[in-house]
């Protein structure tokens, strides 16, 4: 019984992670129907942006609270990846976007980014792994036998609140429904006065500030950095985005918690050898009754 | 293709076979040497000391004017191919090394995944191929040309069980092992024979895995605790030490964690944060309290690069040391396949040879007889000697 209570409590905190990477694809996909594959090592990015300016802060030694220092370092990291996605999307997207080219190669485009993050993080900082600064004191904290801790409750809590803010930010402001307005019709909307680009640009700070809080807390509960982290956990995340149904927000949020849940289960009842494979097997089956996801719509035209 | 494209071609090809022709001919009086290591990857700290002591070893001779064989000195030239921790990377630059930088002899690949790929491909090639750090038993098996520097695991798996039980007092054990790492994975099955041969079947009440890009042990971790295990084995490289064991104290985990020669890094103490103060795991070599030769090199090495060697430094400076010796005892006529050969007959019948981690003989399948050391992490972070243990 603990140690169910133990493994749910493991599959929420994992699956945390998995929803606010997928929330990441889902939200720019759901604008410019873009698989944005470079997702995952925007993720890295942050987690070594949040390692620099973590470190740097409490370099300097001041006398101030944990929480500040976090608040500190989250904000100057969602800053820092909000520029680093919005750069991405002016130099790597929009030039292409313009040429009126298919979205198949603004996707193959996505996958050479992420690859030119990852590289370019091993030829300047080299490939020794960092160890991410303790930016706040863990607790431990036991409860009814099962062992928390408060950094773990906190990623729970965060990938909730983000939820919570996209789900309000696209249905309930203007913003928002240019969002959807775009996805819905990337032609009449100009017409509409619509600043299309403007709202790319939204959208990409957005997306690329959901990485950073992903990253940030990834890199203090999972405290190796290396640059191939973002790879294979940006991969999975999408997968969940796709089965929870791609470009519905809610979707890209079960789907995220829904294969965090069967990863861990998994372990739980077979060998944690089998953990991938039975996993994605599940997710396969799941994909060939619905395919298009649990909440999607289906459309004529997807990748 | 129009004729002046193809023209174009012919060119190119031309000059490359010439290039080609040149590279050859000026090899002379150079010893070449290629290095099969990780400096990218999940573990870059393993190929770092490796280059590292191999630089030490090169500045040494080439300072002294060369490699004295047969009265004539010879300079050497070492190669250092990154094959980025992984199997399929080592394979490519065994290739490369031995086709196209044509070496003498290769030493590396560290890790066993990567020396038991690699150790094929010099073995069909006729190359000799010296290890340093790779401790499963498929890396020289049947081959002649592939030797290792260091103890096998069928060696150290039991002696660490029987020094677990002298020191811990402990019945019961959970292993972790990593799935995807042929040393990790026959480390940890070997492991748990040798606990069931003396503490029972069933006496590994948890035997668990995960995969190379795993980074949350949660579930693993919550069923070592749940079954009770008084041990955590854990023969995982240094770089998820980092990962598990701080995970495992969050969980409630308060036994005791024994490891393995991979943890040996200079990286453990740092990317664990500390975690690992007071555990144990067996290893090759300890630094602290090391005397004559083996404290030179810890010199040299902290001097030039200012941290202590990991073992696999030394093990590399051993296994260079090695190829060096079996060149001299053999002789260059200039025909690489022959020479590659007559070192290959040297290496093996070096005996009782006097290197920084232990004396070395060679059994016929190329493993050398030596013993194993238990070292403590200390507050410092230093690597404490604590025993030996002897096969």
């Amino acid at each position: 019984m603990q140690t169910l209570l133990q493994n749910i409590f493991n599959g929420l905190q994992w699956g945390s992670f998995y929803s606010m990477i997928a929330l990441g694809y889902c939200l720019v996909y759901g604008v410019l129907r873009l698989i944005n594959f470079a997702h995952g090592d925007i993720f890295m990015m942050a987690s070594y942006f949040a390692f620099f300016i973590g470190t740097a802060i409490l370099g300097l030694a001041l006398p101030l609270p944990d929480a500040v220092v976090f608040g500190l370092t989250l904000v100057a990291t969602m800053a820092l990846t909000a520029g680093l996605g919005v750069f991405i999307e002016r130099v790597a997207y929009r030039p292409l976007r313009t040429k009126g080219a298919h979205r198949l190669y603004v996707v193959i485009t996505a996958l050479m980014v992420g690859f030119i993050l990852e590289n370019g993080n091993l030829a300047v900082l080299g490939a020794s792994a960092l160890r991410f600064p303790e930016i706040i004191d863990k607790h431990i904290i036991e409860f009814a036998g099962i062992h928390l801790t408060n950094l773990r409750i906190l990623v729970i809590v965060a990938s909730l609140i983000v939820f919570a803010f996209l789900q309000f930010f696209v249905t309930k402001t203007k913003i928002g429904m240019a969002m959807r307005a775009i996805s819905y019709d990337k032609f009449a909307i100009p017409l509409m006065g619509i600043p299309v680009n403007r709202i790319i640009v939204v959208t990409f700070v957005l997306g690329s500030s959901l990485a950073a809080v992903a990253g940030m807390l990834f890199g203090l509960s999972y405290p190796v950095l290396n640059p191939y982290m973002g790879m294979i956990i940006g991969w999975k995340a999408f997968i969940a985005a796709v089965v929870g149904g791609i470009g519905e927000i809610k979707g890209a949020f079960i789907g995220g918690f829904l294969l965090g849940f069967i990863e861990i289960f998994v372990i739980t009842f077979f060998p944690s050898s089998y953990k991938d494979l039975i996993s994605f097997v599940i997710l396969l089956v799941i994909l060939t009754l619905k395919p298009t996801g649990f909440f999607g719509i289906a459309k004529s035209t997807k990748i | 293709m129009n004729g002046r494209k193809r023209l174009l071609v012919v060119v190119a090809v031309l000059s490359l076979v010439v290039s080609g022709l040149f590279a050859g001919g000026s090899a002379e009086n150079t010893i070449k040497i290629g290095f099969n290591i990780p400096l990218t990857g999940d573990s870059p700290k393993v190929g770092e000391g490796s280059k590292y002591a191999a630089e030490l070893v090169k500045e040494r001779i080439n300072g002294e004017g060369g490699l004295l064989v047969d009265g004539e000195r010879y300079m050497l030239e070492f190669i250092y191919e990154d094959n980025a921790f992984k199997p399929d990377t080592a394979v490519t630059a065994a290739y490369k090394l031995i086709e196209q930088d044509e070496v003498l002899a290769i030493v590396g690949p560290d890790g066993s995944s990567q020396a038991i790929p690699a150790g094929g491909v010099a073995e069909e090639s006729g190359v000799p191929l010296i290890s340093p750090w790779s401790t499963n038993p498929n890396t020289t098996l049947d081959r002649p040309y592939v030797f290792r520097a260091c103890f096998l695991d069928p060696f150290q798996a039991p002696v660490a069980v029987k020094f677990a039980e002298e020191q811990f007092d402990v019945e019961t054990c959970a292993v972790l092992y990593n799935l995807e790492s042929d040393y990790s994975k026959t480390l940890a099955e070997l492991f748990k024979g040798a606990w069931e041969e003396t503490n029972g079947a069933g006496s590994v009440v948890a035997f668990e895995s995960f995969g190379q890009k795993d980074q949350d042990f949660s579930v693993q971790l919550t069923k070592i605790i749940a079954s009770g295990a008084e041990m955590l084995y854990l023969p995982v490289y240094y770089n998820f030490v980092g990962l598990i064991v701080p995970q495992a104290q969050e969980l409630g985990w308060d036994g005791v964690v024994f490891g393995a020669d991979a943890w040996g890094s200079a990286d453990l103490w740092k990317l664990s944060d500390g975690a690992v103060e007071g555990y144990y795991f067996t290893t090759h070599y300890a630094a602290a309290g090391a005397t004559g030769e083996t404290k030179e090199f810890i010199d040299a090495y902290e001097a030039a690069y200012g941290y202590t060697p990991d073992d696999v430094g030394a093990l590399t400076y051993d296994a260079i040391n090695i190829v060096l010796t079996a060149i001299q005892d053999a002789g260059i006529t200039g025909d690489l396949a022959a020479d590659r050969t007559a070192i290959k007959d040297s290496i093996a019948a070096i005996s009782n040879y006097p290197g920084i981690t232990g004396n070395m003989t060679f059994t016929l399948d190329g493993d050398p007889i030596k013993d194993a050391v238990v070292v403590q992490v200390n507050s410092a972070g230093e690597f404490e000697f604590v025993k030996t243990l002897s096969p």
